[in-house]
């Protein structure tokens, strides 16, 4: 089972590395890890994907409670949250595979970045799930290089956005 | 020196000024390069006394010793690169026993940091998995801060280590010191009381209990809540285990006590934690040095889980009833609770089911008259001669005379009997010992070492003699790595492989002459005796090498893998290997 777990975090010197030693230390698997600055400039924010097979969601985010550095950790749940990816996305595009190319990226509204002789680099924003789409419908035509950013997620604007403070009692 | 006054001074004073207004008394170091501005302002006049160790590893046990003796924060200084990396297994150990420990490590100057400088290393990368926090102070204005912090982190919630790194330069820069009355750390907000509704359901499964427990660990020492301990096991006459690290938190010649469970614990206490309906975890984490084969570990007990660490719950074991909060208010909230729902007389039976047990399963070992030295009797003599004494405190190392010293000595008293249980760090014993000492100048400290273990810190009784810290070091010796010989005879076919040291290499008494203690040698139970006897009385730094038979092997013991209730008793042995 996998969740994804926002983290608000000080922004301090080696406050991320904290964070992923732990879970390196306690063998919890990371899947993606994105992080960056938010309305506060001594706040960061991490959205992690986690891998929740052998160990639970509840002691992980119990362990990362623990960190100093770690303001709130707040479980992002399907539903109640909004996750998002920028992916780009260097496809061949010789002149003839070129239209039926744009043609996709249309439908995903994926923009071209960039445009060469032999290739297109396809910029897009979307679900997760979007991105693998369209990584998968453009492979056949030559995916020569990817990059993703990992996921970021916030809860909707219909949900209070604070999420349980950290060291709070169990129960 | 707090609040609005402030001094010009540098960032070395402010670390003194800053350990002064903590109302430290003693830190445990040894100075070098990059901590020299520190050492220099203590030269300028301080009144924490500095007790200068031979090794930054002895400093770093020393500071968990006093830790342990005193119940409070331990200091432990070095300097960068080596000296800091010395740090390194103290500082994992008492990541392990949730000791409160402040290392303060030299580092090399700001501008040099990144360029793989002189004795520069990365201390508090190294160190990231095992401190609770660290620091790395790159502006002299931030010290009293992060001093104020790091004893703050390190006593609150669980107790730990934590580590502040001090470029040279920071140390040598000045500032306009004054002491704050408070600490920011938005982060760290450790639970402040347990959830009134968990512990009313914790009581009530106790009180519905046929056969309760309760299962303590260090925690409850750290929780300085010992008495609400006992309260709580009184009113509702429970029985009480109490694991390595728990020693001593509930009195052991108390009726209610029933022993020690684990590995080498009482089958009888295994029996009795393991058979119970419900277990009531107090400040322990479920070692697998406790439970043995998890599945098998108390099957079908109700688990009621008392911790202030909120991920030590159901971590290990499921909790039923999870109560995080600080133990001291949690157990006095569940003993008044007690008091009005139990029913008197419910637990006789199941005390006296226990106490059967007892009987049944005595610590034994066997002894031919006018044969080797038993290490059994080692432990033996000494319970006897300190049977009475409240000023005695024991340290260890790690291995089977540790085991022996947890089922023959009798604690009765918090903070006597101080080892190295989580992270099982051989050698901790002698400098724990020497840190005990700083803490209860009034107390005799005995130090039950192994042969191994003093070969690894001994350099620290120079310390003991010099900085006028006597204590009485007891080796076990039987010649060999005890307990790896042990689980080779058991578990490897008798395939003995690189375990031995020898009775007489070095010549211990002789060690200990030439650093100025006193040295006994004892092969027989009289001179052993006449031994002891001596150097308790002595008042100065002793130690007693009591040779003794190692074929011996530490039992009972739950094999490696198997359930509690499966333990092993006592198997007599007449080994193949010679006798050295």
């Amino acid at each position: 089972m996998k969740h994804t777990i926002s983290v608000l975090l000080e922004n301090k010197p080696g406050a991320l590395t904290r964070v992923t030693s732990m879970f390196a230390r306690r063998g919890y698997n990371i899947e993606s890890l994105a992080v960056g600055e938010t309305e506060r400039h001594d706040v960061s924010r991490i959205t992690l994907r986690v891998d929740c097979e052998t160990h639970s969601l509840e002691q992980i985010e119990k362990q990362m409670h623990k960190l100093v550095n770690v303001l709130r950790v707040t479980e992002l749940a399907p539903g109640e949250s909004l996750e998002r990816e920028l992916a780009l996305l260097k496809v061949s595009a010789p002149p003839s595979a070129r239209a039926e190319l744009m043609a996709l990226g249309e439908v995903f509204n994926a923009r071209i970045a960039d445009l060469g002789p032999d290739a297109i680099v396809f910029e897009l924003t979307g679900s997760p799930e979007d991105v693998d789409s369209f990584e998968e419908l453009v492979r056949p035509h030559g995916l020569q290089e990817l990059v993703r950013t990992g996921r970021i997620g916030l809860t909707r604007a219909t949900r209070p956005p604070r999420g349980k403070p950290a060291q709070q009692a169990l129960a | 020196m707090t609040g609005g006054s402030r001094t010009k001074m540098n960032g070395a004073d402010a670390v003194l000024r800053s350990l002064e207004a903590e109302g430290v008394d003693v830190m445990f170091g040894l100075p070098g390069g990059s901590i020299l501005p520190l050492y220099d302002a203590m030269a300028r006049g301080t009144t924490v006394r500095h007790v200068l160790a031979r090794h930054e590893q002895g400093a770093g046990h020393m500071a968990e010793g006093y830790a342990r003796a005193s119940g409070r924060v331990g200091v432990a200084v070095a300097t960068s690169g080596p000296g800091a990396t010395n740090l390194v297994t103290p500082i994992a150990d008492a990541w392990m026993d949730s000791t409160p420990l402040v290392c303060i490590t030299g580092q090399v100057r700001s501008q040099l940091i990144g360029t793989d400088a002189f004795q520069e290393c990365d201390i508090t990368g190294i160190t990231i998995p095992i401190v609770k926090h660290s620091w790395l102070v790159q502006d002299v204005n931030e010290i009293p801060h992060v001093i104020k912090a790091a004893f703050h982190v390190a006593s609150t919630g669980r107790c730990g280590p934590v580590l502040v790194d001090i470029p040279r330069d920071v140390q040598e820069a000045e500032l306009e010191f004054s002491y704050p009355a408070e600490v920011s750390l938005p982060g760290w907000k450790p639970p402040r009381r347990g959830h009134p509704r968990q512990i009313k359901a914790a009581a009530e499964a106790i009180a519905a209990a046929e056969r309760p427990i309760l299962y303590v660990g260090g925690g409850v020492l750290n929780a300085h809540a010992t008495d609400e301990l006992r309260e709580l096991a009184e009113v509702a006459r429970l029985p009480v285990v109490t694991t390595l690290m728990a020693k001593g938190g509930f009195p052991e010649s108390h009726e209610l006590h029933a022993g020690w469970p684990g590995m080498h614990g009482g089958k009888w206490s295994n029996y009795a934690l393991n058979k119970a309906d419900v277990v009531v975890a107090v400040g322990a984490r479920f070692d697998d040095r406790v439970t043995g084969k998890l599945s098998a570990f108390a099957p079908g007990a109700t688990i009621i889980h008392l911790d202030i660490d909120a991920a030590e719950i159901s971590k290990i074991r499921q909790a039923d009833v999870p109560v995080v909060g600080p133990l001291k208010p949690v157990l006095a909230a569940l003993g008044k609770t007690l008091a009005k729902d139990v029913v008197p007389g419910r637990t006789d039976a199941w005390l006296h089911q226990i106490s059967e047990w007892r009987e049944q399963f005595p610590l034994r070992y066997s002894a031919e008259p006018g044969g080797m030295l038993k290490p059994q009797k080692v432990l033996e003599l000494l319970q006897e001669l300190t049977a009475g004494r409240d000023d005695v405190v024991w340290t260890t190392g790690v291995g089977q005379h540790q085991m022996w010293a947890m089922q023959y000595l009798l604690c009765d008293r918090p903070r006597t009997f101080i080892t190295s249980g989580g992270l099982g760090t051989m050698g901790y014993g002698i400098p724990a010992a020497i840190g005990a000492k700083a803490a209860r100048p009034d107390a005799t400290v005995i130090c039950v070492d192994g042969d191994g273990c003093f070969q690894m810190t001994c350099q620290e009784l120079a310390t003991a003699a010099l900085e006028e810290l006597p204590i009485v070091v007891v080796i076990v010796n039987n010649g060999y790595l005890g307990m790896v010989r042990q689980w080779q005879d058991m578990f490897f076919e008798e395939r003995f492989s690189q375990i031995k040291l020898t009775h007489s290499l070095p010549d211990y008494a002789a060690l200990a002459r030439a650093y100025g203690a006193l040295g006994f040698t004892a092969e027989s139970e009289e001179e052993l005796e006449e031994a002891l006897v001596a150097a308790i009385a002595s008042g100065r730094t002793c130690v007693v090498d009591a040779r003794v038979d190692p074929r011996e092997r530490c039992f009972p013991m739950i094999p490696g893998g198997a359930a509690a209730v499966d333990m092993v008793e006592y198997v007599d042995t007449q080994s193949e290997v010679p006798v050295v």
